[in-house]
């Protein structure tokens, strides 16, 4: 393995060849800076303002999800897919629980299905809301709007309280269906929420959509174009803000999205604008979504009592299982040996490839403008590192 | 799409190729192709820019371990025994060599239609641990690759920038492969039993005997 | 000192009392800047702490620092890897005395749920001292509250003169820590040992269990 170690230096920035500037500065942002969403560091080569090279640093919030799965029962890692993207838990549940379904064959029954949906939209719900927020954070609009959009993520997480039991690590899905059932009023009280929901969207498209700074650092900032942004892998809304018109709740026509109606925004010019658009539009589709599901929801088992959930064992195998989460495409890879526990375990954590093309994006951006990108591709160290 | 169809297809246009079908008994019923690596990259590009396949996005790429393992069987085998012809069983010992294997998921954005799951094996886990890259084709191989190599230490030709990703660049090991032992480094379980026992038995022993030396030393 | 009940009785008639003490004390745990440092998952519930339905603010800790320099309460949020862990030394050896640490979650603590993991701190303790424990993963909101209130109990006992005084007023005291520095393996070193120690524990039916008795 010696040729393997020696590839591992640390790239050196006499290495870099000149840029015709006599004077580069390296600059490391991170891991301790507050825009970079947690653990996250780049070193950042610039010359003036303009940003020449830059090269993330992962792994600062590496903690082992993987390998630690792969010595747990299959539910015994439910849990840990909670503190994957620590703000979407019930997606993150999602995905592992179509991967084991697939793997195994096991069936959901129909309201567990509108629960998972509905669920689902609430995360997605919260998690752009919260983006938002951060965005506006990283952009220097300093506690107002991140306030309303926790405001609004308040609201949501009382549902999971009341619903799950905790606010953040919901663990409220299960292999064939979902933990528990409603609790008396529950419905009524999200429908409440939901109803109210576009009254916030109004507010903060009120607030900020027409600003003229907020359109000034965002338009034209960090483009990414629609073939890049295939072929590098890019998911979620930040591929249909290029344009991209690929979103797995249609293509994969996965649990039951086939019976509602909602539509796929798409962006034009792949700017910061676009994607923080993208964001408010899969809002009000997903309020669609979520209205057509808890007019439409059935009374039934949530999950069918034969199902075996604890300590199965799934024919050897593979499947690959994957969910259009709030940051993209959300997908599991597991193999079975037979055992109690999965042989191989692995996350396709969309945040990850998502930020592939940080440096496409920000080269020949101001320093300023980097952060702003990176509020835009909208990860979670949690689910970048795992 | 059918698989065996996508096979026949590859085989007729890249010339050469070796292309293994991997069945998969579960219930997802994910077939996948093994790759050779002198054809990898050809086969690849094919499969992104062939027009009635056009899978354009490589949506997830990871490594599996394969120890080598020892399998026992027991075979009946005809012998003469003191001149007579007898059944005998006999046991037979095959070991199957470790490998490093690589998997990838292509999904067509283009077409809508997907997955399917391309494989590639290393010879050994020591040495010769050397893949082609598919970065080439597909940009979000990048990172997902550099995963790997850090995790399992597969050496991938052709990658534009193969660091380690996620641990510190002086580290050594590769934590994701089966046979990597972990720093010792936390005392005890709430709920010890078994091997956590032990080791938990083992640090508090030591413990105590730090413990007492260091009140003898005072 | 005054006595507490003279003292009740003559703030009742318009006359304060106060000590030295009391009022420094007062003012430190009445403006904790804590570094504007989020880990993990609990960063989220940090977060949501010094929103507007919790409102930090109330205790006079809304002004979260970017800066170490100029913090004085460092919250551990979250896990700490072991890449991460010298960074997160480094910056407490960076923040000026008085300074606090709360650890914010099973995993800050203890390693949590993450505890069998190869690149995971099983708690931040190994390298510096912590005053404040929350147990959760994560802590609601109001778990960081109420330790947030413990803390400023905690400061308004301490005492300016005398051998239990705090480590700020003690020239002696150490208030830097070494660093650990990535090695082959793990961090070396892998504890600091001058600040933490293997905790003896009982594990019922074992050996350790009957020496104990």
């Amino acid at each position: 393995m010696s040729d393997a170690t020696n590839l591992t230096a640390q790239i050196d920035i006499n290495t870099i060849p000149a840029l015709g500037k006599e004077q580069l500065l390296e600059l490391a942002m991170g891991p301790q800076h507050p825009s970079t969403h947690g653990v996250f560091r780049m070193n950042v080569v610039l010359d003036g303002e303009r940003v020449m090279k830059l090269k993330p640093v992962f792994g600062y919030l590496h903690r082992n999800h993987e390998k630690i799965a792969e010595s747990e029962t299959y539910l015994g890692s439910m849990p840990y897919t909670d503190r994957l993207d620590y703000i979407c838990s019930i997606t993150n549940n999602w995905a592992y629980a179509i991967a084991v379904e697939k793997l195994a064959g096991i069936e959901v029954p129909e309201r567990a299905e509108y629960l998972r949906v509905i669920t689902g939209e609430l995360t997605r719900l919260q998690n752009h809301a919260c983006l938002l927020g951060f965005l506006m954070q990283d952009m220097g609009a300093s506690g107002t709007p991140l306030m309303y959009a926790f405001r609004e993520r308040e609201k949501i997480m009382d549902l999971f309280e009341g619903l799950t039991g905790a606010r953040m690590m919901c663990n409220y899905l299960r292999f064939g269906g979902c933990r528990v059932d409603t609790p008396a009023g529950w419905m009524d009280a999200a429908r409440k929420v939901v109803a109210e929901f576009p009254r916030f969207l109004d507010e903060y498209e009120n607030l900020l959509v027409g600003n003229e700074i907020l359109m000034d650092r965002t338009q034209e900032v960090g483009i990414l174009s629609k073939e890049l942004a295939i072929n590098a892998g890019i998911s979620g809304p930040m591929a249909r803000a290029s344009g991209v018109d690929y979103d797995i709740r249609k293509v994969d026509h996965y649990s039951i999205y086939d019976r509602f109606n909602f539509r796929i925004p798409l962006g034009e010019r792949g700017d910061v604008y676009d994607r923080y658009m993208i964001r408010f539009l899969e809002m009000r589709e997903s309020i669609k979504i979520l209205e057509q599901a808890m007019r439409d929801i059935p009374d039934g088992p949530i999950v069918d009592p034969k199902t075996k959930i604890r300590g199965f064992r799934p024919k050897p195998g593979e499947a690959y299982g994957r969910i259009e989460s709030p940051k993209g495409e959300l997908g599991f890879y597991l193999v079975s040996d037979g055992a109690l526990n999965p042989y191989r375990y692995r996350v396709r954590p969309p945040s990850l490839i998502n930020l592939t093309v940080l440096e496409d994006l920000c080269i020949g951006q101001n320093v300023a403008d980097v952060v702003v990108i990176l509020g835009s591709i909208d990860i979670v160290l949690g689910e970048v590192d795992r | 799409m059918n698989l065996e169809n996508i096979k026949s297809e590859i085989e007729a246009n890249v010339p050469g190729c070796q292309l293994e079908f991997v069945l998969n008994p579960s219930p997802s019923a994910q077939h996948s192709l093994r790759l050779d690596h002198a054809h990898a990259v050809a086969v690849a590009t094919y499969l992104r820019d062939a027009a009635d396949l056009r899978f354009d996005f490589c949506s997830n790429v990871t490594g599996i371990d394969w120890p080598a393992k020892e399998l026992t069987e027991k075979v009946k085998v005809k012998k003469l025994v003191d001149g007579e012809e007898k059944e005998v069983e006999e046991v037979r010992k095959t070991t199957i060599p470790g490998t490093l294997e690589v998997v990838y998921h292509l999904f067509s954005v283009e077409k809508k239609h997907g997955p399917i799951t391309l494989r590639m094996s290393t010879k050994d886990r020591e040495t010769e641990v050397h893949m082609p890259s598919l970065t080439p084709v597909w940009r979000s191989a990048e990172f997902q690759e550099r995963e790997i190599f850090d995790l399992f230490g597969v050496v991938f030709d052709g990658h534009p920038d193969l660091r380690r990703l996620l641990m510190w660049p002086d580290f050594i090991d590769h934590p994701m492969r089966r046979d990597y032992v972990a720093p010792d480094d936390f005392e005890y379980e709430p709920t010890a039993h078994d091997a956590v026992l032990q080791r938990a038995n083992q640090h508090q022993s030591e413990a105590i005997a730090k413990l007492a030396s260091e009140a003898e030393g005072k | 000192m005054v006595d507490e009940e003279l003292k009740n009785e003559m703030s009742k008639q318009g006359i304060v009392t106060t000590t030295l003490q009391e009022l420094y004390n007062w003012g430190r745990r009445s403006s904790l800047w804590p570094l504007n440092f989020g880990l993990a998952c609990c960063a989220i519930e940090m977060i949501a702490t010094t929103m507007a339905r919790y409102d930090m603010a109330r205790f006079g800790a809304e002004v979260f620092r970017p800066s170490p320099r100029q913090a004085d309460l460092m919250i551990v949020a979250g896990t700490v890897t072991k890449k991460m862990a010298p960074q997160v030394v480094r910056l407490y050896n960076q923040m000026p005395e008085p300074k606090y640490v709360i650890a914010m979650g099973a995993c800050a603590i203890s390693g949590g749920p993450f505890k069998q993991g190869y690149n995971v701190l099983k708690g931040i303790d190994r390298y510096f001292p912590v005053d404040i424990y929350i147990p959760g993963c994560p802590p609601r909101p109001e778990a960081l509250l109420d330790a947030f209130m413990s803390l400023q109990k905690m400061i308004d006992a301490q005492q300016l003169t005398g051998p239990n005084r705090p480590r700020h007023l003690n020239a002696d005291a150490k208030s830097e820590f070494i660093v650990p520095k990535f090695g082959e393996h793990d961090l070396e070193p892998a504890q600091n040992s001058t600040v933490w120690k293997a905790p003896l524990v009982q594990i019922s039916g074992t050996e350790t269990d009957k020496s104990a008795k």
